[in-house]
């Protein structure tokens, strides 16, 4: 018996092309997973490099040329750093001041996007468009007029000057946030609620609130970060050196002995601990994060 | 978009009733309550920022300086605004801001859509990431511009150890000595902040067009080429758009990144309009024509947003960073 040759490549055809297709289809992986590798190492890169000479003693930092991985990691710029009276109070600054901020911002937003997603009131357009103009509003603008009043005042180096630029310019994204869950959430519910007698704010703070704090929460991330990047404000209404947030310190960095090199270690690690809080944010809320970030945007 | 069908279909109905007549007791007092639960975000907003607002265009009327206490501050009209036009420094600001907000707008657009492009698929470690975008978006920017000039430095930086290991160089670039590279290696800095940001705005634009649309495209022989530039590009355009707006005008306000990485310098050849603006006023302490360049800022600012606006269309509602 001989087999017909046709038979055979016949089956022998179907058989390489499923090959070549496993083959194209692994070479498209390993292409786009190069590709994946490659753009997480563009964005995390100088953050990695930042952190490894953090690691370095004061030795190893300026060796040419310049040796990588820090060995042995060396704790030293973080102990240094938080040696330093005026690098604690940054950070204790920066977190008051951002806290305070997210957290007016907050209330006030919050009543403002209830009312834009379920209240039909007089000029509410107005309004819509003041808040998109305080979002692209350059801080520049208002900032000769607010330092002056705040030094008549008396509030430089006083955490109010800056709590209120950081509450009013965190609103806009505050206020489409919420604005965005409380529209999302069922009006049915609150107007059951309604008709077993609560009244409109009774149904706002039983109802509305609790259903919306996943929103809540995501928005209060958003403002956080925000707050705590801030630098403008900052820079300009805090001088004494016990008042400056962790941006300014950071930005006017001296370290802990003035007639040193510039103190590249102590500058790496303050930036670690300064970017840490946003890092941990980012691991733990990423989806929080992108689903507040890109809804409106993308909705249009 | 559903939820905004409802809201509109909501206000047309209050809207028709409203033509119709009375307006029951119940809208009066929910009119009311609107006004009274919006009344503090419309007070800070009054407060911190449209007043200030006039008052600088008020100061900028004046010669006004800080330097000394009780200086005369004479009233001089438009003078400053005179001045400005013909201020080289401010000429040299403003082509700098625009040469940088140009170039990093357009290459993140490029860059992000490339990258959202590809990504847009399910594949195992998606969320590594997403993680790993939102790190150069949520860095503090001026801890950013920290890292860059020690990467950038001229004798211990990375960046021209990897160029030399890689043979790309000979001699180290000593890059923030230079204007003509300075300039690039800022633009580099800013590139790599926020491009990673527009891939994700893009790519959640991109994740909203139904796979449909590509079967059907595919179907009727259309290259990957026309369906990139007749289905995903015009359905991605208000995103595009929306996109565009924010990370422009984020551009036209660059302060901290020039403030920090190169004040500025070397020479001006890094100085953008804010921070010509601001060393104005509270370096030279001359708060009348400072706020001068700080209304034309504001204004620019407003051109900017009128042509994405009116002009090209984006839509605005809701939009966002």
């Amino acid at each position: 018996m001989t087999a017909p040759a046709g038979t055979v490549s016949a089956r022998a055809l179907p058989t390489s092309e499923a090959t070549r297709r496993a083959r194209a289809r692994m070479l498209e992986g390993i292409g786009f997973y190069t590709f994946v590798v490659g753009f997480v190492v563009f964005c995390l890169a100088p953050f990695i490099w930042t952190f490894l000479t953090s690691l370095k003693g004061p030795t190893t930092i300026y060796d040419v040329p310049i040796r990588y991985l820090p060995t042995p990691p060396d704790l030293v710029n973080y102990l240094e750093i938080f040696g330093l009276e005026r690098f604690r109070w940054a950070l204790l600054n920066s977190v008051i001041v951002a806290s305070s901020a997210t957290a007016i911002s907050l209330l006030i937003g919050a009543l403002c996007a209830y009312a834009i997603a379920r209240l039909d009131f007089p000029g509410k357009n107005i309004l819509l468009a003041l808040v998109l103009a305080i979002a692209m509003f350059p801080g520049i603008a208002i900032i000769g007029p607010l330092f002056r009043q705040f030094s008549a005042w008396g509030l430089t180096n006083n955490y109010l000057a800056l709590i209120l630029p950081n509450v009013t310019f965190t609103l806009p994204i505050c206020i489409w946030t919420l604005t965005a869950f409380f529209s999302e959430l069922p009006i049915e519910v609150e107007e059951s609620a309604r008709v077993d007698g609560c009244t409109r704010m009774q149904a706002f703070y039983k109802i509305v609130m609790p259903l919306a704090a996943p929103g809540v929460f995501t928005a209060a991330i958003l403002l956080f970060i925000q707050a705590w990047n801030e630098f403008l404000f900052a820079r300009t209404f805090m001088s004494q050196p016990n008042r400056l947030t962790a941006t300014v310190a950071i930005a006017q960095f001296e370290g802990a002995d003035m007639a040193a090199q510039y103190p590249w270690g102590q500058i790496t690690a303050a930036s670690i601990v300064i970017t840490l809080p946003l890092v941990v944010l980012v691991l733990l809320f990423q989806r929080r994060i992108i689903s507040g970030l890109t809804a409106g945007a993308v909705k249009g | 978009m559903a939820t905004t069908a409802r809201l509109t279909g909501r206000f047309a109905v209050a809207g028709m009733l409203g033509a119709m007549g009375r307006r029951s007791a119940q809208e009066r007092a929910d009119g009311r309550l609107g006004l009274l639960l919006a009344a503090p975000a419309i007070l800070t907003i009054l407060l911190i920022a449209v007043i200030p607002l006039a008052g600088t265009i008020w100061d900028s009327l004046f010669r006004l300086s800080l330097r000394f206490e009780n200086a005369p501050r004479p009233f001089i009209g438009l003078e400053n605004y005179w001045s400005a036009l013909s201020d080289d420094a401010w000429y040299n600001a403003l082509q700098i801001t625009g040469l940088v907000a140009g170039v990093s707008v357009t290459v993140e657009l490029v860059l992000g859509m490339i990258i959202a492009l590809l990504v847009n698929r399910s594949f195992r470690g998606r969320g590594i990431v997403r993680a790993s975008v939102l790190v150069p978006w949520a860095l503090t920017t001026v801890v950013s511009a920290k890292m860059w000039s020690w990467i950038y430095d001229g004798r211990y930086g990375v960046a021209n150890d990897l160029l030399m290991r890689l043979h790309l160089i000979d001699t180290p670039i000593i890059f923030l000595v230079r204007p003509e590279v300075t300039i690039w290696a800022m633009v580099a800095a800013e590139i790599w902040k926020t491009t990673p940001f527009m891939a994700l705005l893009l790519l959640a634009g991109l994740q909203l067009i139904p796979q449909e649309l590509y079967e059907a495209t595919a179907l009727d022989g259309a290259s990957p080429w026309q369906t990139f530039w007749r289905v995903t590009l015009p359905i991605l355009k208000p995103t595009i758009l929306v996109a565009l707006l924010f990370r422009t005008i984020d551009a036209v306000r660059m302060f901290d990144l020039p403030r920090v990485l190169t004040n500025g310098g070397p020479g001006k050849s890094t100085e953008t309009v804010v921070l010509y603006t601001y060393n104005t006023m509270f370096t030279s302490l001359n708060f009348g024509y400072g706020s001068t360049l700080a209304v034309m800022t504001f204004l620019i600012v407003m051109f900017v947003s009128f042509i994405f606006i009116k002009v090209l269309g984006a839509p605005t509602q809701g939009a966002r960073r």
